[in-house]
Formats: structure tokens, C-alpha cells, sequence
């Protein structure tokens, strides 16, 4: 499924729009941590838990329980929270 | 005359980035390298003494969790650790944490080559042994129903985040550690970690707070003495203190201090060689804690007779309305005969106290508030 990473991750990706699978978001950060080391630890605490201040949009829609499942098609976009002011 | 080949690195991490300063042993002349990481949380950079080369750098940002980035090349080129400090899933029922942010790095012992340790916020010890590649958690710290107890939770800590720091480890043996916790008192190993006492007899806690409660010590930096490893001192969140092994109890060495002034701050220093000599840099503790220099005139602080008498030590600096202070691990001193004091300050100046502070110099402006600053001597 196609993945819109954030400018700040682009240092592990190379580009904002990334593709990759999995059936939940955290299958789907496993995936992207395969191919891009070091990133799912930037986004995924050691809990398994979305850091504070990362938001994660699955087809528009804010999510926040990494158990979420996903289907192939699929739009998946990790972004910054607006906490910065 | 032939220029020295001896070289000095200060490694200056800040909340908005890192950078390197590069002098010879004149002191006189820096050349800046930086910024690395800019945008980065950076608290704490350090050189591995054991190869005079490999840098570790622990970072964060604003949105994104913390890692530690690794250079085996004095910052030529940066690479990320493979396995950042991370806390354990929970055990014994205790709730689950993750690191907030790598707080401090400390080479392991000169014989142990590749190894580090890295203490977080909220408090995790944390040990490399391949250079900093990789890190494991600690269980006897970071899972122990005891030290979780004294730890606290993050609203007992510090603003940005109760912290485990002053990791210290004798050069006589490496199995000797200690560390600090802010809050959550000092604590010891003669083990390599697998066991810990506590070391808090004579430290002084804030009034109204039992002093036999561990969770209420607030040790700010701890040092151990290159020139005789059996003395400690420590600048607390209630004075000045320093510590003679095999005694266990603290003597409060900050009363000496100019009671205008005080014995609270955060760095505390000690001399590469005369356990004698240490400094200071006090701020004002006073009243809601404004933790600015007293009377916004900064000064570091010196005892030559191991804290029976402190002098002031402020030439260079400004004389009035300076409201800057100095964190925990930005004042440091350099090894070479005649040590340099080094710091930096919360208003992003980097000073140099020639002869031992008597002379200060400043060295950059405009930096981001610095957070660290520590000196090397590279051959």
C-alpha cells in the first residue's frame, strides 16, 4: 500500500511516498523498519505505542491503536503532529 | 617552533544541534564544526578516549523518539545505533516506560574496550558493548521494584524529565559504578551492575522531606576524582558535597561557600589530577529557584583545599545583568598541566576559563541553549 512518510523521516527513506505491507499498522511498521532500519523506533516506542506527537491517518482517518488492521489499497500517512506551535 | 601535534575537540550539544570546536594547545584559536544534527534535541556528545576517534551523540526531536548517532570519525560522518536505549516490555507487574531521551553517555572502563553506558529519562541504565552499535537495559536497575519505587514518576522529576545521570565507573575497576538520579538519590555497584547499594547517608534533602527516603535526594552531578578514585564530589540540589571512601557518609563541603551566593547549582568539576581542586558554577536556589546566576553576576566557584575554602572566580565574565546559568553536564575541565575550565551556557555562550577559570574568554555566541559540553586531548 502507498505510505506518506513525513520530511523528517525522509533521512531513512530517501522520499515522502513509500510503499509497503503489512496487515495491521504495526505489521505495516515492521515492514518499513526492514527496509528503512531505524525508523519504526523514531515513530514506535518500545511499547508498541505512536509516540505523542506522531499522528498516523489511515485513509483520512486519524488512528491510534497500531493493532489496526489494513487492507492492501489502503492510504496510510504517518505525519507530525501540529504541536509544535 | 614546530606547531604541537596535541590537538583539543570540545563537543558542545544543544537543544537545537551539535557541534565540535577544534584548538590547538595554545586554547587561543577555535575552529567550529557544526552544526551536526540540526533541529536535534542533542543532550550529550562524548569521544570514546579508548580510540581518541569514535564520537556517540544522543539524540531526539521534538516529534521524533530518541536514538544515539555514532561516528568513528571525529563527525566526518554520523550513522545511527542499530539498537537505541529502549526499554524492556514490563515485568513483576511494574508499568511499562519508554525512553523519553538518551540524558548521558559514558565511555566504559579503559579496559573494556567498546563498552559504554547511557543513563535516560525518565531513569534507565543502559549498556553498549560494541561501541554503541547496540544497547541492553540493565534489569537490576531499570526492573527493580525498589529502584521503579524511588524513581518516582515523570511528574517527580526534573522539568524536562527525570533523569539517571553521573554515570561513573572507577578507573581501578570496572566493575566499580556509580550513578545519580535526579530524583532518586546515589546509587553504587561493585558488581558491573548487577547488584546496587545506596549511597545517600549525609545528603541533605529539601525541608519538609525525609531524608531516609531515598526518592527525595536530588544529586545533580557526581564526580570521581582521577587523582585518588576513593574521593567523590557531588553538587546537589541541596549543596555541595564531597565523599572519602571507605567512609559512606556525604560531608556538606558548600557551607564554606559565600552565604550570598549559595551551594546550589548544577555542574560539579573535579581536577584530572589534584582531588584537592574542584569547581562550581552556583545559581540561585533561592526563593521559586530562578536558577539563574546570583544576582545575575555568573561566577564559577574553586576549593583548593578540598572544600574547606571556595574563591571566586569571575574575571572575563559579565559583571552585571547576566541571567545565564550552566546545566549539569556543560562545565568541564581540559587534562592538560595547566587545566582550562570549559562551559556553556543556557543563553548559547561557550566560555573558556584559561588557568583554571581565572581568565575567561568566550569562545561563540548565539548558540542554541547548551546543554553539554565536554574536552578532549587528542594526541
Amino acid at each position: 500500500m502507498k505510505v506518506l512518510v513525513p520530511g523528517a523521516l525522509r533521512s531513512y527513506t530517501g522520499e515522502t511516498n513509500v510503499e509497503a505491507t503489512g496487515d495491521t499498522l504495526l505489521a505495516l511498521f515492521a515492514d518499513l523498519d526492514r527496509r528503512f532500519p531505524g525508523l519504526r523506533f523514531r515513530v514506535v516506542d518500545e511499547q508498541d505505542q505512536l509516540r505523542p506527537n506522531m499522528r498516523v491517518f489511515v485513509n483520512g482517518l486519524c488512528v491510534r491503536d497500531l493493532g489496526h488492521a489494513l487492507q492492501p489499497d489502503d492510504f496510510v500517512a504517518v505525519v507530525l503532529a501540529l504541536s509544535g506551535g | 617552533m614546530n606547531a604541537s601535534p596535541i590537538r583539543l575537540v570540545l563537543m558542545v550539544a544543544t537543544r537545537k544541534g551539535a557541534w565540535l570546536f577544534h584548538g590547538d594547545t595554545q586554547r587561543g584559536a577555535w575552529t567550529v564544526d557544526g552544526p551536526h544534527f540540526l533541529g536535534h534535541t542533542i543532550s550529550h556528545v562524548q569521544l570514546d578516549p579508548r580510540d581518541g576517534r569514535t564520537l556517540l551523540a544522543a539524540a531526539k526531536t521534538g516529534h521524533l523518539g530518541p536514538t544515539v548517532f555514532r561516528s568513528t570519525d571525529l563527525g566526518a560522518t554520523w550513522k545511527e545505533a542499530s539498537q537505541p536505549p529502549a526499554f524492556a516490555k514490563p515485568t513483576n507487574g511494574l508499568p511499562a516506560r519508554s525512553v523519553d531521551h538518551t540524558f548521558w553517555l559514558t565511555p566504559g572502563h579503559a579496559g573494556e574496550r567498546d563498552s559504554w553506558y547511557a543513563g535516560t529519562s525518565p531513569q534507565g541504565l543502559f549498556r553498549s558493548e560494541d561501541g554503541g552499535i547496540t544497547w541492553v537495559p540493565l534489569p537490576a536497575v531499570n526492573d527493580d521494584p525498589q529502584f521503579r519505587e524511588w524513581m518516582g514518576t515523570v511528574q517527580d522529576g526534573t522539568p524536562d524529565g527525570p533523569k539517571l545521570h553521573s554515570i561513573t565507573i572507577d578507573p581501578r575497576d570496572p566493575a566499580h559504578l556509580l550513578f545519580g538520579m535526579s530524583g532518586g538519590g546515589v546509587h553504587e555497584s561493585r558488581d558491573a551492575g548487577r547488584s546496587w547499594t545506596t549511597l545517600i547517608e549525609g545528603m541533605e534533602v529539601v525541608g519538609g522531606f525525609d531524608a531516609s527516603t531515598v526518592t527525595f535526594h536530588d544529586p545533580h552531578c557526581v564526580r570521581i576524582c582521577p587523582g585518588n578514585p576513593d574521593r567523590l564530589y557531588q553538587q546537589n540540589h541541596c549543596g555541595i558535597y564531597r565523599l572519602d571512601r571507605p567512609g559512606k557518609a556525604w560531608r556538606r563541603i558548600g557551607r564554606s561557600m559565600p552565604a550570598e551566593v549559595g551551594d546550589i547549582g548544577f555542574p560539579m568539576v573535579v581536577h584530572p589530577r589534584d582531588a584537592d581542586t574542584a569547581w562550581v558554577f552556583p545559581m540561585d536556589g533561592t526563593d521559586v529557584w530562578p536558577r539563574t546566576s546570583p544576582a545575575g553576576r555568573p561566577a564559577a566557584y574553586v576549593t583548593r583545599d578540598a572544600g574547606q575554602s571556595w574563591q571566586r572566580l569571575d574575571q572575563g565574565l559579565p559583571k552585571e545583568q547576566a541571567w545565564w546559568t550552566v546545566k549539569r553536564q556543560a562545565m568541564t575541565a581540559d587534562a592538560l598541566p595547566e587545566p582550562a575550565l570549559y562551559l556553556g551556557t543556557t543563553s548559547g555562550e561557550l566560555w573558556i576559563g584559561h588557568e583554571g577559570g581565572a581568565r575567561w574568554v568566550n569562545i561563540a555566541r548565539h548558540l542554541p541553549e547548551i546543554y553539554a559540553v565536554e574536552v578532549a586531548v587528542l594526541a
